[in-house]
């Protein structure tokens, strides 16, 4: 593999996020904290090197690479990573960096592993319109902001459960505080709803002018996701959806996102046929 | 008697808790202008070269570098005097170290191993201003200022490396850790105490001083309620009126001395209600409990009782004491490196005791 190989990049980006991952297991096994500095840097590392492999890609596909289910995984995964960034930074919260490698070093490795998920790449997918690559680069995004609220929401369950049983020992006792933990979450939510709002609504001047090029479904799950998440949000506001149901939600939702990726990233024949980037030896 | 020797030496001598009692400490304790006046005639000793003073509520050390024995028996006698003790008593109950001795007992007391609530992490704070006031009156040289800096590092290194200051051990304490656990800072933590029992007011005392926003007292007796207030310079609010306003506290502490519950699980529920998005925190002290034990159940109520906070504050003391092993190892290791680093500086001068008793230490190395 060459340093001009996006995937190269990729490898070593993933090999950083799973070394946080492997540093955060430890100090965790070992009842001791980890370094959030040290942690913190690896995944600065780690977020470099994988956007170093996606501006190579961009530059190979001539566009925000997001055009098949590899890149929409390593596009979420830097997503995560560039919120855990700006949020790991300001908030301080301990596990987090952690968490975040976790999910980073997952969904770059497990996608990096499936060759099959890189074997074809529609090029030109978004017809030359920046308008709609800027809705599908949205729209990714705000699921990177949806992953993030789903790695809040886990440790905000891990503390609540630590809280109310009793167990504040060994690693639970690294859990960040209950209400810095409510307050990361809701700002999140919003700013993925808000995120996801305005990709549709930039998806949807597009579609009203030429309706045939997107399959329904693709509206229908992607609408949904956002309703689900939008409605969450609205429960959460009437004081009706609250602490650890909102956080069942909100990882039930990401789940639930994760698993419309496929339908997400599904388009109609319209486009300009498919060519391999990486072919499989 | 004394003889003379090369370089001056290294020495501890006080008073803790370890050999005196509650009685004699209070007796030996420096008040501000008892240290003034100690400070003066300790400057006027001859041959005493260095001298920072550790007052505290369980220890009155004096850490020196002094050029001959004499120095040290006229500090003593000095500090004797000033106190009103027999120089005959205060060597019965004092610690009495020198050379690298001296420095193990340092380290060792900056790190909590030799606190009475073993790890406690406000000793290092008080080490270190005693250090900086020996600065300020320019009473500290070059062997002090590298003892004292090193020992600052080597304890830190024994608290980052063992878990010997981890969790906390007293009842307060762990309520205040739990109240950081759930709302993050204390500034804006409301909190209400219920009740005039003894643990009640420590534990609102220990959440005045990490900082809490406000304190409320609320009493069965409106009287004590305010004479309360007045003490910690706090909100009264009337007994009747608790269960309606329980929604504008976040942190409940209860300890009265009621033969029933005074916090009931529809109280709880109303007050949730009107703060949905925040959590409300009840700390229960009081036998028979004050706080219905279905408040538990609740989303977004924590209740932790006196046997929770026990049996927390003493899993964290059987922790420190499992890491003792450990951190007496490193104290070890660091105070031999650096009487290795001043070993130039101080000798082993063969120190003797006003009463005569042989030589304080002998170097190590």
């Amino acid at each position: 593999m060459s340093l001009s190989n996006d995937r190269f990049w990729l490898w070593c980006a993933g090999a950083c996020y799973f070394a946080g991952l492997v540093l955060g297991t430890v100090a965790v096994l070992r009842e001791r904290k980890h370094s959030r500095g040290l942690m913190y840097l690896i995944v600065v590392a780690g977020y470099i090197l994988q956007t170093t492999g996606l501006y190579l890609r961009g530059l190979e596909v001539k566009g925000c690479p997001i055009g098949n289910q590899f890149e929409i995984f390593q596009f979420t995964g830097w997503s995560a990573t560039t919120l855990y960034l700006v949020i790991g930074a300001t908030f301080r919260l301990s596990l987090l960096g952690y968490f975040t490698s976790m999910l980073s070093a997952a969904l770059a490795l497990v996608s990096l592993s499936m060759p099959a998920w890189d074997a074809t790449h529609r090029v030109s997918i978004f017809g030359g319109n920046a308008w709609i690559e800027f809705h599908a680069a949205l729209a990714l995004f705000s699921y990177g902001v949806f992953a993030l609220l789903a790695l809040t929401s886990i440790l905000f369950l891990l503390r609540h459960f630590s809280l109310k049983n009793k167990k504040l020992d060994g690693a639970f006792a690294f859990l960040p505080p209950i209400v810095d933990l409510d307050h990361i979450s809701f700002r999140l939510l919003v700013a993925g709803v808000v995120l996801l709002a305005a990709s549709l609504g930039v998806g949807s001047v597009w579609w009203l002018r030429d309706v045939e090029t997107v399959p329904m479904t693709k509206i229908v799950v992607t609408a949904g996701i956002w309703v689900a998440y939008a409605v969450a949000l609205g429960l959460r506001q009437r004081g009706i959806l609250l602490a650890k149901r909102l956080a069942w939600v909100c990882v039930a939702l990401f789940g639930a996102a994760l698993l419309s990726l496929s339908t997400i990233s599904s388009h109609k024949a319209a486009l300009p046929a498919s060519h391999a980037l990486h072919p499989s030896p | 008697m004394s003889s003379p020797s090369p370089l001056p030496s290294l020495f501890v001598v006080g008073a803790n808790h370890h050999t005196t009692p509650l009685e004699l400490r209070e007796k030996l304790a420096l008040t501000a202008e008892k240290l003034a006046t100690f400070q003066h005639l300790a400057a006027q000793i001859e041959g005493m070269k260095e001298l920072a003073v550790l007052n505290t509520c369980n220890r009155v050390e004096f850490y020196g570098v002094a050029g001959s024995s004499h120095a040290i028996e006229r500090l003593q006698a000095e500090f004797c005097r000033l106190s009103g003790m027999p120089e005959a008593d205060f060597a019965e109950i004092r610690k009495l170290a020198g050379g690298k001795d001296a420095i193990i007992h340092l380290l060792s007391v900056a790190c909590g191993l030799e606190s009475q609530m073993l790890g406690e992490n406000e000793i290092f704070g008080q080490v270190k201003d005693a250090y900086e006031a020996a600065q300020k009156r320019q009473s500290v040289g070059p062997v002090l200022n590298r003892v004292f800096q090193k020992a600052f590092q080597g304890a830190k290194h024994v608290r980052t490396n063992t878990a010997v200051n981890a969790g906390q051990v007293s009842v307060a304490n762990v309520a205040v850790e739990l109240a950081l656990s759930i709302f993050g800072n204390l500034r804006a933590t409301r909190v209400l105490l219920l009740g005039a029992g003894d643990i009640g007011e420590k534990t609102a005392k220990a959440f005045q001083s990490r900082g809490a926003g406000s304190l409320t007292v609320a009493s069965r007796t409106l009287t004590r309620a305010m004479e309360l207030a007045t003490e910690f310079g706090a909100v009264a609010l009337p007994f009747e009126q608790m269960a309606q306003r329980l929604h504008e506290f976040d942190v409940v502490v209860c300890s009265t001395a009621a033969p029933h519950a005074v916090v009931t699980q529809s109280a709880a529920e109303t007050a949730l209600r009107r703060r949905p998005s925040q959590p409300l925190f009840f700390i229960d002290l009081a036998l028979p409990r004050d706080v219905e034990p279905a408040v538990a159940g609740l989303e977004n109520a924590f209740v932790y009782n006196l046997d929770d906070l026990a049996k927390i504050a003493e899993k964290a003391r059987v922790a420190r004491a499992a890491e003792v092993n450990k951190a007496k190892q490193i104290v070890d290791e660091r105070a031999h490196s650096i009487w290795q680093q001043i070993a130039s500086q101080v000798g082993a001068s063969p120190l003797t005791t006003p009463n005569g008793a042989p030589s304080l230490h002998q170097p190590t190395s």
